[in-house]
């Protein structure tokens, strides 16, 4: 059995969101050109709060986007879970200020395959990283520009960001193998 | 969690239910590359797909090149007569020589049923079945099943009638195993010379009167017939073929309203199908090629994942 700490409680990750979206609005001086776009899945769902909420501090509408990463992905020769999802980008993408969501940063390697996956789909202005929890341990050069918490972990432990069934963050668990 | 664990495709009839929605999930996901305006993924970067076909095919070889080309992958394609096949080499050597060329899949098309197997024991690589004699023609089927899924939602209590030359078809042969597989009725129709003795053994209904088959059906699957094969010994005439086996608009309406009309092509108009039928509003025959390319991309990729078995 893993030991479990919740890190973040619901209050928590709303607080830590509501920050987010309001230094993002910040940062890019209003809603302009920008987009948000959640990578699946647990990005997508928090991409969708976050959309809720820029839209309710702005009073401007933003668009939502979803990106499954699998086909861009470098390790397919070691891989059992090999379930493809969909993309559902229905906007253009060029010239656009692209807020990419995740829920947990760790290696960098998905939000590799993620800048692929996007420069594929047509040509940002630029791309900027939100995550709700930073757990370290990169392997490529990328920071976030927008963190919910930094938390620092060890290799062996896993971090968990649950959702309730209409897709709404419940917690963050830290989960420690014994 | 979804796992593939198949090496090779070399027919439905190896697969479960869990393999066929798993890869017709992956080509739903898939489809959407295609239409975009860069229609490339890297997701198999350097790997090498040799096309080896044994007989002739635009389709088939054309859609494996595409979805190889739509992944990244390094395509190649080696036909019979342009080869050293034709200077008399074994299919054994043949693929010998390919494998020193150290390809990740071949996708083989052989006039001789079994081949694909045949190769698969004795190669490392995957080996993808496009159509190996009367046996199977497995990346049809899941293209017709996808086909159907897409516009009924399931295939689930569906009935669907397959006409034609039944005892020659791969593509009537891979359906049935995989339309019983995902719960559909199968109607089987053919006159007696084409109709394989001993296939209700395989979860067919057996008819002789097409009109019989079709009445009522969600999807009536029309099969070629292969002119360059057995239209002299089989037929009497293509007339009287058309007559009895061909689908016109008289005898769909026998089929449900909103039945699918389906035909793996190239259609010989006027024989299986009425030109009217052929354009009509009920076929979708140009959405089985489109999901083609995906269904294929989807076995690609599948087929390149992580953890196999032998089998």
């Amino acid at each position: 059995m893993a030991k479990k700490t919740i890190i973040l409680d619901s209050a928590g990750v709303q607080r830590a969101l509501t920050r987010i979206a309001h230094e993002i609005l910040e940062y890019n001086k209003g809603v302009e050109n920008l987009v948000l776009v959640g990578i699946r899945t647990g990005g997508d769902h928090l991409a969708a709060v976050l959309q809720k909420k820029v839209e309710d501090i702005e009073g401007a509408a933003i668009s939502l986007g979803a990106l499954d990463i699998s086909m861009y992905r470098d390790d397919i020769a070691s891989r059992t879970d090999i379930e493809v999802g969909k993309t559902d980008i229905s906007f253009p993408l060029d010239g656009k200020k692209v807020v990419l969501v995740d829920d947990v940063l760790y290696t960098g390697r998905t939000i590799r395959a993620a800048m692929g996956a996007l420069m594929d789909l047509g040509r940002p202005k630029n791309i900027q990283l939100a995550v709700l929890i930073d757990r370290g341990h990169r392997e490529l050069p990328i920071r976030p520009d927008y963190i919910g918490r930094n938390v620092p972990t060890a290799r062996e432990e896993k971090i968990e960001v649950v959702f309730d069934e209409d897709l709404c963050p419940v917690e963050v668990q830290l989960n420690k193998p014994q | 969690m979804s796992s593939f664990r198949h090496k090779h495709l070399l027919g439905i009839e190896y697969l479960s239910r869990e393999d066929i929605e798993l890869i017709l999930d992956t080509a739903d996901s898939f489809k959407e590359i295609n239409t975009r305006e860069i229609k490339k993924v890297p997701t198999l970067r350097g790997r090498t797909i040799i096309n080896l076909f044994y007989e002739a095919s635009t389709r088939t070889r054309t859609s494996f090149e595409i979805a190889g080309k739509r992944l990244s992958a390094d395509t190649i394609n080696i036909s019979a007569s342009a080869s050293s096949v034709a200077k008399g080499e074994t299919l054994e050597d043949t693929a010998r020589n390919i494998e020193a060329m150290r390809p990740d899949i071949i996708v083989m098309r052989h006039g001789a049923s079994g081949s694909p197997h045949y190769l698969a024991k004795r190669l490392d690589c995957s080996i993808i079945n496009a159509g190996d004699g009367a046996h199977e023609h497995p990346s049809q089927a899941l293209l017709d099943m996808m086909t159907i899924r897409e516009h009924k939602g399931t295939l689930e209590g569906l009935t669907v009638a397959i006409v034609g030359d039944i005892a020659h078809s791969r593509v009537a042969r891979s359906n049935l195993y995989g339309l019983v597989k995902m719960g559909a009725r199968v109607r089987l129709a053919a006159p007696g010379t084409m109709m394989p003795p001993g296939i209700e053994r395989l979860g067919a209904e057996l008819y002789h009167d097409m009109n019989e088959a079709i009445r009522d059906a969600d999807v009536v699957m029309m099969l070629r017939i292969q002119m360059e094969r057995q239209g002299n010994t089989m037929l009497p005439t293509l007339r009287e073929y058309a007559r009895y086996y061909g689908l016109n608009p008289e005898n769909l309406k026998l089929a449900k309203k909103d039945a699918l009309v389906m035909h793996p092509g190239p259609v010989n108009r006027g024989v299986e199908l009425s030109s009217v039928v052929a354009d009509g509003a009920q076929n979708v025959i140009l959405d089985q090629v489109e999901n083609g390319v995906a269904v294929r991309m989807a076995l690609l990729y599948l087929v390149s994942g992580g953890e196999k078995s032998e089998e």
